[in-house]
């Protein structure tokens, strides 16, 4: 850690020094929240595109997780020392769209600039996601990535089922866990990271429930909750009552940090969580095959369901810097876009391809045949018609409202109260926090 | 005891001598909390772009919260049971080393290390240990047929954090009280010895007080300790949760400042904090230390 942080030091240094003896290119900096293995593969990206031209260097700097990448960037731009172009979290993007002194929206910079712009070449549900109320692309769409299902095929197969087969409903996941709990082969049947965004967020968009008035809060910031109708209740109720027989388990508040050990190390037969997951899993998961699959949904509720939401990250250009900044920001946005590097991040990092030609170029290099499952989330967040429930949500304040979340969803497991007390406390506590949005930006 | 006064003959130079403590007290000190009570009297967008002059609309907000009266009383638990575990089991350790003649000074060594933790390991530590799936407690635990799990159990959790606070802050405990032992004059205690007073009677009449002074500082340390430095162990090990049991005043103004970016509210809740550990520590100096002898 020490070593690999000295390395970046001083290669940053050695390309600082280089840059403004030799050439006096153009400095971009990038902040971003993306640790590890990803980040290596981002830095590499950054390197691609200074390899490929003279003029400007992007350097990427870590910032640590999303959240405080956001809140530094923030500080920043309050003391005027803001990055170019920093990663913002989808949780982040109703925050960001409502400072619009802070930011330059890239469809705008992409034109100033001279740049191709081509937001049909994007996938549909990125460019609903991340346009504004007039349909414009307010940020670069960089990693998108959307629940599923992994789980684990020794398991299933000690349990006496068939590992080729997942559960595709809550039924079967409810029958499957049963089956692996009570012959033995784990612990548990099921964990989930994230269960505001995959147990409530994306639980509404599958099964078309609508989680805020006004279109999930694209239509403006006088949005209020919903998501304690029947079937987040039911599907609540579910999951207090498999916690109760032991077929789930918790992974913890906000991303669930328990939840990952829990499938690794066997105790839990399945696992839901973000399709970006697919590197770790596959790097953790040693001793047993892992499965991938779509999140199940209830049969009975919805006959086709729908498309899941997004995850995951954009890039924002902010305000105060030079014009060379902005071209070079511009032009290294158009190399991010190439089918081929989209599609070398895609397949590194298991994040969603962003364009309709990284998927295709894929499909032409047979990555998809070669690597079953890896197409799971694309085919998931593309299926069927999206319907304004299933667009996605924009909310203000997305963090706090989250953790509102998490919070009434341990009371609920800790008996404390029913399923619908549970999400009509959520709902409460997450209104007032709107309010607060509201009346700090209007 | 005679105070001697120094006499300076310059006017200046005392000012001047005084200058690097007074600036960095005003820098780290009074001018970010003069911000804080500005910023929690505003409203604010993150960015700083809108600014609205609210009086005390974000006092009156929060006093409304549900979770911030909860939060007041996990303050208020937290602070009492970290401050009497790690001063009962320091004070503990400092009598029972200072019986020690040779090997004292290394008892000594080895109960200070964990001072020198870093609050997010030692969080992380406990975490670990605790931890639901992969921890080694739990297992034991289990065995004695406890279902650990800290994450929904609201009890588990602040046991946990004060477990894992307390730990932290035996060592620095420890060192004081082992400092005051070693003043209390061996003869008080001699010539209690001689006239048939017992070892518990000897502490409890003679020592106890004697220590008097090193508790009551202590006693404002700790406090301290608990309502502001534990903020690494929680966010390491409960992130707050489950549903707010361990969301102390500290962590939910970190919680709501820097993940929710509410400013004007996180500044109005700093300000509150302020104020409690303010009156706290004027009460203990206006009626405890009236028992303290020097």
């Amino acid at each position: 850690m020490v070593r690999t942080t000295l390395a970046a030091g001083l290669a940053a240094l050695a390309v600082s020094l280089t840059s403004s003896v030799a050439f006096a290119q153009t400095e971009i900096t990038w902040w971003h929240a993306m640790g590890a293995e990803l980040g290596e593969k981002l830095e590499q990206i950054a390197q691609g595109f200074n390899d490929s031209q003279d003029t400007y260097v992007v350097t990427p700097v870590f910032k640590g997780s999303y959240p405080e990448t956001l809140t530094a960037a923030i500080a920043a731009f309050r003391a005027n020392e803001q990055p170019a172009i920093v990663q913002v979290f989808e949780v982040g993007t109703g925050t960001m769209m409502a400072a619009q002194g802070a930011v330059y929206p890239v469809h705008q910079l992409m034109a100033d600039m001279g740049q191709p712009w081509e937001p049909s070449g994007f996938l549909q549900p990125v460019v609903g996601y991340y346009s504004d109320t007039e349909g414009n692309i307010l940020s670069m769409p960089f990693n998108s990535s959307t629940p599923i299902l992994y789980y684990n095929k020794d398991a299933f197969e000690a349990a006496g089922l068939d590992p080729e087969v997942a559960p595709a409903t809550w039924a079967q996941v409810e029958e499957f866990s049963r089956q692996i709990v009570e012959s033995g082969a784990a612990n548990c049947g099921f964990t989930s990271g994230w269960i505001s965004w995959v147990q409530l967020e994306n639980l509404s968009a599958i099964h078309d429930q609508q989680y805020g008035t006004l279109e999930n809060g694209f239509g403006g910031l006088g949005t209020e909750f919903t998501f304690n109708g029947p079937v987040q209740v039911k599907h609540w109720e579910n999951l207090k009552r498999w916690a109760d027989e032991g077929l789930f388990q918790y992974g913890g508040p906000v991303g669930g940090a328990d939840a990952p050990p829990k499938f690794y190390s066997g105790e839990c037969a399945m696992y839901m969580n973000s399709s970006a997951s697919r590197a770790g899993v596959i790097l953790n998961a040693q001793n047993f095959e892992v499965g991938f699959a779509p999140l199940p949904y209830y049969e009975d509720e919805i006959e086709e369901p729908k498309n899941s939401i997004i995850g995951g990250a954009t890039l924002w250009v902010l305000n105060g810097h030079s014009p060379e900044v902005y071209q070079g920001a511009a032009e290294f946005f158009t190399y991010l876009s190439q089918p081929e590097v989209q599609a070398d991040w895609h397949q590194a990092t298991g994040y969603l391809p962003i364009t309709n030609a990284a998927y295709e170029l894929g499909q032409e290099q047979g990555y998809y045949a070669e690597n079953p499952g890896s197409d799971i989330a694309i085919e998931q967040i593309t299926r069927g018609e999206p319907t304004p429930n299933s667009k996605g949500v924009r909310f203000g304040n997305l963090t706090q409202v989250r953790d509102a979340v998490d919070a009434e969803f341990e009371a609920l497991l800790a008996g404390q109260k029913s399923a619908q007390e549970a999400l009509d406390a959520a709902v409460e506590a997450g209104n007032r926090i709107l309010r607060d949005f509201e009346a700090a930006n209007s | 005891m005679q105070t001697k006064r120094t006499i300076f003959p310059n006017k200046g130079l005392p000012y001047l001598l005084l200058a690097p403590q007074l600036v960095i007290t005003f820098v780290f000190f009074l001018w970010p909390a003069g911000q804080a009570v500005k910023s929690s009297f505003e409203r604010e967008d993150p960015f700083g772009f809108r600014t609205t002059f609210v009086w005390f609309e974000n006092y009156q907000r929060l006093f409304r919260e549900p979770s911030y009266i909860n939060s007041l009383w996990t303050s208020l638990v937290f602070s009492v049971a970290v401050t009497a575990i790690s001063m009962g089991v320091s004070l503990l350790l400092a009598v029972a080393v200072n019986r020690l003649l040779r090997s004292g000074r290394i008892y000594t060594t080895l109960l200070v290390w964990p001072y020198a933790v870093a609050p997010v390991v030692a969080g992380i530590l406990w975490w670990f240990m605790f931890n639901p799936t992969i921890g080694i407690l739990p297992y034991v635990l289990d065995a004695l047929g406890i279902n650990w799990n800290h994450r929904v159990n609201a009890n588990h959790a602040m046991i946990l954090i004060v477990l894992a606070a307390s730990w932290k802050q035996i060592s620095y405990n420890f060192l004081f009280f082992v400092a005051g032992l070693q003043s209390v004059p061996q003869s008080l205690t001699e010539a209690a010895a001689i006239d048939g007073a017992g070892p518990f009677k000897r502490f409890w009449t003679i020592v106890f007080p004697l220590l008097s002074p090193t508790t009551f500082f202590l006693l404002i340390v700790n406090i301290n300790y608990a309502m502001f430095d534990t903020f690494g162990i929680i966010d390491a090990s409960t992130s707050g949760g489950p549903a707010g049991a361990t969301n102390t005043l500290v962590y939910k103004v970190y919680a709501d400042g820097f993940l929710g970016l509410n400013i004007g509210s996180s500044s109005a809740q700093s300000v509150v904090l302020m104020a409690i550990v303010i009156a706290l520590t004027a009460i203990q100096f206006r009626y405890v230390e009236r028992r303290v002898q020097y």
